[in-house]
C-alpha cells in the first residue's frame, strides 16, 4: 500500500516542508528593519566624517526655526467659542476661546474633570465640538497621551516610525527621520528595545519621538508625566523644552501640577470646573532656556502663588 | 549641555530594569530540566503503577472483570501495535489518514474562522448577528449530527472534514474576535489621529494585538481537531481510507484489546504533539514581545 503513487505524495510532502522551512527562515531574519537601520547609522557616522553632506540637513532645520522666529505669526492652533457636550449630557466645555501662536507653549491647568483632555480631543479632532470651531493644521500635529500607548509587538523604532508610516512617508525617510528623533528624546542604543524592556519615562520618550517624526507645528501633550516619578518627570520637562526650542512649535500642555506648568510655558491658562471654560490667562515672563534652578526662584514660586489662587478661587 | 548629561544619566541607569526583567526568563530556564523533566516522570512512573495494578488486581476486585484481558500490560500493548508487523503498518497508514483529515480540517478552519472573526470585528451590527449562531454551532452535540452527514456525503474524506470544522470552529473564532478587540482605545485614538483607513487599521493594529489570542485558539482548536477527526472516523468504518478511529474500531469489534489501547496512544500522542508544536510556533511568533503564559511548551 505505500508504493501506490508514492513519488506525486511524496513531491506535495516536500512542499509542504519547503513552505514551513520557509515560514522559518522568515521568522528569523525578521529584523531586517533593523539591519536598515544599522547600515544608516554607519552611512550617517562616516558622512559626520565628511561635513558637506549634512550641511544641506542643516540649513533646513535652522531655516524653520527663523521662519518660526518672526515677530507675529499666524496662529497655530485657534478655538473660537468652542462648547462641548457629550451625547449623555454631560456638559464638558463653555465657549472656550483661545489660540496659541508658533513659539508658545500654552499650558491648562484646572480642576481634575474639568474637561482638560477633551479640549486636546477636539484640538485633534478625535472627538468634534459641539459648538464654534477650531481651526489647526492636523497634517502635522504631535500628540502625546497620557500613557505612551506603545505597540507592544514592534521595537522602539519601528513605534516612533509609526506616525510616519501612516502618514505615508517613503520607507527610506521615515527611517532616517525616525532616528534623528530617537537620538533628540535620548533614547539612542535603545532602538531595538521592545516597549516591555523600557522603564515609564523611557516609554514616555518613546512616546515623544513618535509624534516629532512628523516634524509638528503643533505639539498636544495630555498629562503625558502624570504616571512617572517626580525626578524622571522633571528630566523630561527639560527634555520637553530642549525639543521646543529646537523644533518651534506650538506647545499646549495639559497638567494638574502648578509648578510644571510654570516650569515648562510662556502662558498658562487656568481652567473652570464643570462645564470648563478659561477663568485666567497668565504669561510666564521667564527667558528660555529654563535652568532646573529656576524652580527655587522666589519669582517661581510667587507665579505659581498665584495660579494657585486662580484655582481655588475656581474651586470657590 | 546640562540637558544632555541629564539624558546620558537616565540612559546609565535605565538597563538597570531590562536587565531584571531578562534574569526572571533565564531562571526559568535553569529549573527548566528539574520541575518541568522530573515532575511529569514521577507521575508518568505513578500512571504506569496504576496501569499494573489495575491489570492485575485491580479490575478484578473493584468491578469483577477481566484485568488481563481488558487491560493488557504496557508491554502487551507495545508489543502487538508496534513490534507486530500488521498492527503496526495499519497504524501508520492510520497516522497518516488522520493527520490528513485532522490537519486539513484544521486549516479549513482557521481560514474561516479568521475570515468570519475578522467579518465581525469590523462591525458591531454583524458581531451580534452572527454570535448567537456560533454558539448555537458549538451546542450542536456534533457526534448525534454525523450519521446525517454519513448519509448526505457518504463515507469519503469530506464527511470526517465536516466533522472536524464543527468540532474546532468556535474556539478559533472566539478567541481571534476577542483578540482583535484587545487594542486598547488610545492605540485607536492613534490610528484615528492619523486618519487611517479599516485596512491599515486592521493589518497593523487589530491583527498583531491579536496573534497571542489566535495562538491560544490554534492550541485549543488543534486538540480538538484530532478529537474529531478520530471520533468521526469511528461511524465511517465503511470508507476505503482508514484513520487511527477506523482502526481502533476494527479492533474493538474483535475484541482485542492491546491494538484498540495502542490506537488510543497513538491518538493522545498525534493531540499532544500537534498542541506543543503550535506552543512553539507560538513562542516564536510573539514570544518576543508577549508576556509567556505558564504551559505554553
Amino acid at each position: 500500500m505505500r508504493s501506490k503513487g508514492r513519488s506525486p505524495r511524496a513531491g506535495s510532502w516536500l512542499g509542504f516542508f519547503l513552505g514551513v522551512v520557509g515560514i522559518i527562515v522568515a521568522l528569523v531574519l525578521r529584523p531586517t528593519r533593523e539591519f536598515e537601520a544599522i547600515k544608516l547609522r554607519r552611512q550617517r557616522a562616516v558622512a559626520t566624517e565628511t561635513p558637506s553632506h549634512d550641511a544641506a540637513e542643516h540649513a533646513a532645520r535652522s531655516n524653520r526655526r527663523s521662519e518660526v522666529g518672526d515677530a507675529q505669526p499666524a496662529p497655530a492652533l485657534t478655538f473660537s467659542a468652542v462648547s462641548m457636550v457629550f451625547p449623555d449630557g454631560t456638559h464638558a466645555l463653555r465657549e472656550t476661546t483661545f489660540s496659541v501662536r508658533p513659539g508658545e507653549f500654552v499650558t491648562v491647568v484646572g480642576p481634575s474633570g474639568c474637561g482638560k483632555s477633551t479640549l486636546l480631543r477636539i484640538a485633534s479632532g478625535l472627538n468634534p465640538a459641539t459648538g464654534g470651531s477650531v481651526t489647526v493644521d492636523s497634517s502635522r500635529l504631535g500628540y502625546v497621551f497620557q500613557d505612551a500607548t506603545l505597540l507592544p509587538w514592534r521595537t522602539v523604532l519601528r513605534n516612533v516610525e509609526l506616525m510616519a508610516e501612516l502618514e505615508g512617508i517613503p520607507r527610506d525617510e521615515r527611517l532616517g527621520r525616525a532616528l534623528d528623533a530617537i537620538d533628540l528624546v535620548g533614547l539612542t542604543g535603545a532602538e531595538f528595545k521592545y516597549p516591555k524592556q523600557l522603564s515609564g519615562g523611557m516609554k514616555m520618550r518613546a512616546s515623544l519621538a513618535r509624534s516629532l517624526v512628523l516634524n509638528p507645528k503643533v505639539f498636544l501633550f495630555d498629562e503625558p508625566f502624570g504616571a512617572v516619578d517626580e525626578i524622571t518627570r522633571e528630566r523630561l520637562n527639560d527634555e520637553v523644552i530642549k525639543l521646543f526650542q529646537l523644533e518651534g512649535f506650538a506647545g499646549l500642555f495639559i497638567t494638574h501640577s502648578i509648578s510644571e506648568a510654570v516650569f515648562l510655558s510662556t502662558r498658562v491658562l487656568v481652567m473652570s470646573a464643570r462645564p470648563g471654560h478659561i477663568v485666567a490667562d497668565i504669561s510666564v515672563p521667564f527667558p528660555y532656556p529654563r535652568d532646573p534652578e529656576l524652580r527655587f526662584d522666589p519669582a517661581f514660586a510667587e507665579l505659581c502663588g498665584q495660579i494657585s489662587h486662580e484655582l481655588r478661587g475656581v474651586h470657590a | 549641555m546640562t540637558l544632555d548629561v541629564g539624558v546620558s544619566e537616565e540612559l546609565a541607569h535605565a538597563p538597570t530594569a531590562p536587565t531584571d526583567d531578562a534574569d526572571a526568563p533565564r531562571d526559568g530556564k535553569k529549573k527548566f530540566p528539574v520541575s518541568q523533566v522530573i515532575g511529569p516522570l514521577v507521575l508518568l512512573a505513578l500512571f504506569i503503577g496504576l496501569w499494573y495494578l489495575m491489570h492485575s488486581w485491580g479490575l478484578r476486585y473493584f468491578f469483577d472483570k477481566d484485568g488481563h484481558r481488558l487491560i493488557p500490560t504496557p508491554t502487551r500493548v507495545w508489543h502487538d501495535t508496534v513490534i507486530r508487523p500488521i498492527a503496526r503498518e495499519r497504524y501508520i497508514e492510520g497516522i497518516k489518514w488522520t493527520g490528513i483529515v485532522a490537519y486539513g480540517g484544521l486549516l479549513i478552519t482557521i481560514v474561516v474562522g479568521i475570515s468570519l472573526a475578522i467579518v465581525m470585528s469590523q462591525a458591531k451590527w454583524a458581531e451580534s448577528a452572527i454570535y448567537p449562531y456560533l454558539v448555537a454551532l458549538q451546542a450542536i452535540p456534533v457526534l448525534a449530527v454525523v450519521p446525517i452527514i454519513y448519509s448526505i456525503f457518504g463515507g469519503g474524506l469530506a464527511p470526517r472534514f465536516f466533522v472536524v470544522i464543527m468540532i474546532a470552529f468556535f474556539p478559533i473564532v472566539t478567541n481571534t474576535l476577542f483578540g482583535l478587540n484587545s487594542a486598547d482605545a488610545g492605540q485607536h485614538d492613534l490610528f484615528t489621529l492619523r486618519g487611517a483607513s479599516r485596512w491599515t487599521r486592521l493589518v497593523k493594529l487589530q491583527l498583531p494585538a491579536a496573534m497571542p489570542n489566535i495562538f491560544t485558539g490554534f492550541r485549543i482548536s488543534a486538540g480538538l481537531s484530532v478529537i474529531g477527526a478520530v471520533v468521526g472516523e469511528q461511524f465511517f468504518r465503511t470508507g476505503s481510507k482508514p484513520g487511527v478511529g477506523i482502526i481502533m474500531d476494527l479492533y474493538r469489534t474483535k475484541g482485542n484489546y492491546p491494538p484498540l489501547w495502542g490506537g488510543i496512544i497513538i491518538a493522545s500522542g498525534i493531540g499532544i504533539i500537534t498542541f506543543f508544536v503550535f506552543g512553539i510556533i507560538s513562542k516564536l511568533v510573539v514570544g518576543h514581545w508577549h508576556e509567556a503564559q505558564r504551559g505554553t511548551s
